[in-house]
């Protein structure tokens, strides 16, 4: 319990010294690098303990008597009210008072009559709460790292901007404190509270510059994720009067009697869809990436949208066959294959990482409302690789953008000759996004397997379709990357040491995460998701997953066999030592040649005589297909379509979870 | 692995080269023929190949080799896995990666024509891809397995249950084997407009990897269609080599007729396919398993 609190506690705690120390200074760098580093080894460690001395499989739980603390949240919920109120009021954005006493007011009156008082525990540490703890603690700590160089770099380079770098180191600190209490809770009070803590909080982070567009994209975000807040709160209410249940895992019990729970399942999905920057809600995240990068790279790895598919792999078992089930695999297989299409047309880097995100989230949260085993064990891997991989893509786009201010792929041309490190860091990280012997691709596949044997044709489709086209857009990233303009040179790095100090640890993991998730599956993924569907549950599984769960030892769900993960170890080791390859074939001296030009080539590569004998310069462009599948064209029908879709299946399951 | 297993593979390593070029030689007496012509020996595409290695190695910029050499070992790297009796899919990603680094090697050259042809592969692996996984997924379905090992020990051969499967991988093996509408990226003739594209500045030794590389991916995919006739039954052996016949025949006579097509009609043609042949197929093969 202690370091579960200080794991919840301390990162509000170095918060709040931060917050007060406006101007940057050596005490200031340390003090933010050594909170991360506590918070790392806190995580770590609280994972250890919990493996070697409690049983996760039964889940351990804390804090059954909790009247000082429910004052403590409700007083918190009226500050960030009144904080979004004062906001809203600046801005003239009235609507958002209205969403935000809609979610607030109800919570406060559960509060404050004791009507949701329970003597149930407020906290439970299972092994999904274990993994989470973990991508947070790890990943999210790196980030907070990185952003003690990164902020730095960002004003001298942006001086037009207010330098309020001591509220934003502050603000990514709460984000920590907020999502591991998230995590950790239990109580569905209590994780509301911290669902709108991180709401608020990204509210914040991207409107920090305080430019109009900056503004604009913040509203933007509190907008949908305060509906989202909503919806959580009328399940909340449904739960406490009608259910008269507090806790999630008591809601999971009623997966025996599911029309029971129609209601509060739908619209705690319908919260998790806003803050996983689903379709048609996605446009959230895409106007984030105002904030500097440190912003994106922990709202789209390790934290805000990580909750919402979290919370929708929790209600996983409640969802197979059902309304809901159908309304978040749609909406997420349809995500998963739009969001890569739109990724196509874009060049701006962080906007392709962008739609990635929301591509890869539409795939873990398919994964999540099937509702099947196998398919739950896909998400939680597809979450883990994608919190260490995206996180690290951001990064070093970051980093590349404070060297060379711009962060445009048009821009990275040749930069494995111009910045050798970075190339690599990036390589490695569209590599794990993208092709087979590494992480993410490992995932999916898995995904195919579970999507295939749960039934769901059109999620099959959705899979093959989706992976061609999430292949085009990060294979001409890297093909850019790859071009090798003739007299190029390295340029000085001026990547700051602490951004390294977080893109180095997280590149290692994932190279090491590809070697060792068997190791994970079997000792953390497997027995959460056997937990999830046992016994009572047995319902709720497909034919097939739930005989091969009981029966097998460690290598348990088998979409990918010991053989060929063997073959994908042989693979990864081929393309590792490709790089000493290349020393060895270069050593063999051979003639170099220019590239051809079809007009006469002017001797550097670069230029050439055209028809009329005048010198042009070449100048190579990536294809972006914007006439085919561009924004303006697609976004918008796209939205509508998911739209349109949400509101049927909402008002079916409302109607139905409250009247019938 | 077993011994079956293990010769297959041995054999694949060996003679892939050979039944390659000897096809791809008949294949280009048979287009000769039909326009008319004489044709060259059967024996061309292996002199051409030779002569390539005999060259003076020249490159462009010092990854261009070494990428096209990682591209030569993954796709014989998955025809290996295919020939052992591997994971169908597994098989499926591995030449995904093979693709990837020839890609890259275009990319490297920094060229209008090779960078060209490179995003036109691209797009033709966007435009296959769906498809070469969901002709695993239809194997999945009716054999009930991945590994190339069971849909081979099956009692019945795959192509009854998944026509539609069949005739999809057909039609994408048109844009695989670079054949006219579809030889966007790169062609086997000399009248293309991106002029070789994806593999225009290679040469020498360099170009022999990609070739090699293609002669052992071609045998890999005629390998596929085969494995739709196999079944437990050494039979069918023989039907699938009819099949393969047939098949190869009407790749010819396609690459004959069709003038190439722009990229839009390739994307559209090949996803609508799937989408249709595949797709309508995988919905009936779900409904009955």
């Amino acid at each position: 319990m202690p370091v579960l609190a200080f794991l919840i506690l301390f990162p509000f705690a170095v918060a709040f010294i931060l917050f007060f120390m406006k101007k940057d200074s050596k005490g200031r760098s340390v003090i933010a690098t050594g909170g991360a580093l506590a918070e790392l080894v806190a995580a770590v460690c609280f994972a250890a303990d919990n493996f070697l001395h409690h049983d996760l499989t039964m889940g351990t739980y804390y804090l059954s008597e909790t009247h000082t603390a429910d004052m403590v949240i409700a007083a918190g919920e009226l500050c960030l009210m009144l904080l979004v109120f004062s906001q809203a009021i600046k801005h003239h954005k009235y609507y958002i008072l209205f969403l935000s006493a809609l979610g607030t007011i109800p919570a406060l009156y559960l509060d404050l009559t004791g009507i949701s008082e329970t003597s149930s525990a407020h906290l439970k540490v299972d092994h999904l709460t274990v993994i989470m703890v973990l991508i947070v603690g790890i990943v999210g700590s790196l980030i907070c790292i990185y952003a003690v160089g990164y902020i730095r770099d960002y004003h001298h380079h942006h001086t037009e901007y207010q330098d309020r770098s001591g509220y934003f180191l502050s603000m990514l600190f709460v984000f920590l404190g907020a999502m591991m209490g998230l995590i950790s809770s239990d109580n569905l009070s209590w994780m509301y509270f911290f669902w709108e803590i991180t709401s608020v909080c990204s509210f914040l982070l991207i409107g920090y510059s305080k430019t109009p567009e900056a503004v604009t994209n913040s509203f933007r975000a509190l907008w949908m994720n305060l509906l989202g807040g909503c919806g959580f709160m009328a399940a909340i209410v449904f739960c406490v009067c009608v259910m008269e249940i507090t806790n999630i895992s008591q809601l999971l019990l009623f997966a025996t009697i599911p029309a029971m729970a129609v209601f509060p399942v739908a619209m705690l999905s319908f919260a998790a869809l806003t803050k996983s920057a689903q379709m048609p809600f996605c446009r959230w995240l895409l106007g984030a990436m105002v904030a500097p990068t440190p912003t994106s790279a922990l709202l789209h790895s390790a934290t805000m949208v990580k909750a919402g598919v979290y919370l929708l792999l929790r209600l996983s078992p409640m969802m197979y066959g059902t309304y809901t089930g159908i309304m978040v695999t749609v909406i997420g297989g349809f995500t998963f294959f739009a969001a890569s299409l739109l990724a196509i047309t874009v060049s701006d880097g962080k906007k392709i990482l962008a739609y990635s995100t929301i591509s890869n989230l539409g795939l873990i949260t398919a994964a999540a409302g099937c509702g099947i085993s196998e398919a739950v064990w896909a998400g939680i891997m597809l979450l883990i690789f994608h919190a260490v991989t995206k996180s690290m893509m951001f990064m070093s786009v970051g980093a590349y953008e404070n060297s060379t201010g711009s962060r445009d792929v048009e821009d990275m041309h040749g930069m494995i000759v111009r910045y050798p490190k970075l190339a690599f860091v990036m390589t490695i990280g569209i590599f794990g996004m993208s092709v087979v012997p590494m992480g993410m691709c490992v995932a999916k596949w898995a995904a195919l397997k579970a999507f295939i044997d749960s039934g769901y044709v059109y999620l099959t489709l959705f899979l093959c379709f989706g992976s061609a086209s999430t292949m085009f857009y990060w294979i001409k990233w890297l093909g850019k990357i790859f071009s090798v303009s003739r007299e190029s040179r390295k340029h000085e790095d001026t990547v700051h040491r602490s951004e390294w100090a977080a893109i180095y640890p997280l590149t290692f993991t994932a190279m090491l995460l590809c070697l060792v998730y068997p190791i994970i599956s079997a000792f953390v993924v497997n027995p959460y998701v056997q937990t999830a569907f046992n016994g009572s549950l047995n319902r709720l599984t497909a034919p097939g997953p739930a005989d091969d769960l009981a029966g097998s030892g460690p290598e348990l769900i088998a979409a990918i066999s010991t053989e060929d993960f063997v073959i994908m170890g042989v693979m990864l080791i081929c393309m590792c030592i490709l790089p000493l390859g290349m020393k060895y074939v270069n050593t063999v001296q051979e003639r170099r040649v220019l590239s051809y030009m079809s007009g006469f080539n002017t001797g550097n590569d670069r230029s050439f005589y055209d028809s009329q004998g005048e010198e042009k310069e070449q100048f190579l462009s990536n294809w972006y297909m914007n006439e085919v599948f561009g924004e303006k064209k697609l976004l918008r029908p796209c939205l509508m379509l998911t739209s349109a879709f949400l509101i049927v299946i909402m008002t079916a399951c409302t109607i139905g979870g409250l009247f019938i | 692995m077993t011994v079956y297993g293990t010769v297959a593979v041995i054999i694949y390593l060996l003679c892939s080269p050979f039944i390659a070029c000897f096809m791809s030689g008949v294949d280009r007496v048979v287009t000769a023929r039909m326009q008319g012509r004489r044709g060259p020996s059967v024996l061309q595409p292996w002199y051409d190949l030779a002569k390539l290695f005999a060259k003076e190695s020249t490159s462009v910029n010092n990854i261009q080799k070494i990428l096209v050499m990682a591209h030569c070992f993954f796709a014989i790297f998955s025809g290996a896995v295919f020939f052992a009796g591997g994971d169908i899919l597994l098989v499926f990603f591995s030449l995904t990666m093979a693709e990837v680094f020839l890609i890259l090697a275009a990319y490297s050259v920094n060229a209008a024509y090779s960078g060209m042809g490179a995003q036109r592969e691209l797009l033709q692996m966007m435009a296959y891809e769906p498809m070469i996984l969901l002709t695993a997924v239809g194997f999945y379905l009716s054999v009930g397995s991945f590994r190339v090992e069971d849909i081979m020990s099956a009692s019945l051969p795959a192509v009854v249950k998944m026509p539609g499967f069949f005739i999809g991988f057909c039609f994408m093996l048109v844009i695989k084997l670079r054949k006219s509408p579809f030889d966007l990226s790169t062609s086997h003739h000399a009248h293309q407009e991106v002029i070789k594209g994806l593999t225009g500045d290679l040469s020498g030794p360099a170009y022999g990897f990609s070739e090699l590389a293609e002669l052992y991916e071609e045998v890999l995919m005629l390998g596929i269609v085969g494995l739709f006739f196999i079944t437990s039954d050494p039979r069918s052996f023989l039907a699938a080599a009819v099949a393969i016949v047939i098949v190869m025949f009407c790749m010819s006579l396609i690459d004959n007729i069709f003038p190439r097509v722009k990229w839009e009609t390739l994307l559209k043609a090949a996803w609508v396919v799937t989408f249709f042949a595949g797709g309508a197929n995988l919905v009936i093969l779900s409904f009955i398993s």
